[in-house]
């Protein structure tokens, strides 16, 4: 039984991606949108929080942030749309940490 | 104009998750219409907002980053960000726009708007304003 974990806040402003990360069972997945994209860049502090995560982050959130892929932490996935969907599917629950 | 005054605008969110950014640029440039003495201050997450390469093409939002490439035209030209704020972010100047001003009493010589500041030096720029505006 696994969970998607959304999170769209920045990591700089509110305890969101923290509380997740530290919430998720070994099975569970990240998924990064909106301002939360900015916790999967790898030269800021916050990318110490989603280390060992099975971690994604949405690309046009990114794209309109201006920051490219080859700036994210080890390991994050890019996916579009249609992996955000694929994403709901295969997991048994979605939690919005809103 | 004898009613000048020193007005400092504090942005402190990101671009595109809220409307701060964007409601900030408009009154930036209302007040600039009022020849007004317009600083802008970018701290904690309104670091975000100078970043250069946005692309909202994927998201149906308006880009309206290209705007802050424009305030020199509006003679705003002391653009404040917080060195604290970039380093947590693991940003450097390199990734934010490079905004420039012409000064016109030097034969329009090319200036940078951006003035990368301490937390204490931005406490200083505060304090010598008249007026505050947070977004």
């Amino acid at each position: 039984m696994s969970i998607l974990h959304l999170v769209n806040k920045s990591p700089y402003e509110n305890s969101n991606l923290n509380t997740a990360s530290s919430i998720m069972k070994a099975d569970d997945v990240l998924l990064l949108i909106e301002d939360g994209v900015y916790g999967a860049v790898k030269s800021g502090k916050a990318s110490a929080m989603i280390a060992g995560q099975k971690v994604s982050v949405l690309g046009p959130d990114l794209a309109a942030r201006g920051i490219s892929e080859d700036k994210l932490a080890d390991g994050v996935g890019v996916i579009d749309y249609a992996g955000f969907v694929e994403l709901v599917e295969s997991n048994d629950k979605v939690q919005s940490w809103l | 104009m004898s009613d000048t005054k020193k007005f400092l605008f504090f942005n402190r969110k990101a671009p595109y998750g809220t409307i701060y950014a964007w409601e900030s640029l408009e009154v930036v440039l209302i007040s600039a219409a009022f020849e007004q003495d317009v600083s802008l201050a970018f701290m904690d997450d309104g670091v975000y907002q100078l970043v250069k390469g946005q692309d909202t093409s994927g998201i149906g939002m308006k880009n309206f980053s290209p705007t802050y490439a424009a305030l020199g035209d509006y003679e705003i030209t002391k653009i404040y960000v917080e060195k604290e704020s970039l380093e947590e972010r693991g940003l450097t100047l390199d990734d934010l726009q490079h905004l420039v001003w012409e000064d016109e009493d030097e034969d329009y010589a090319e200036k940078d708007s951006i003035r990368l500041v301490s937390r204490a030096e931005l406490g200083d720029v505060m304090a010598e304003q008249d007026v505050l505006f947070n977004f």
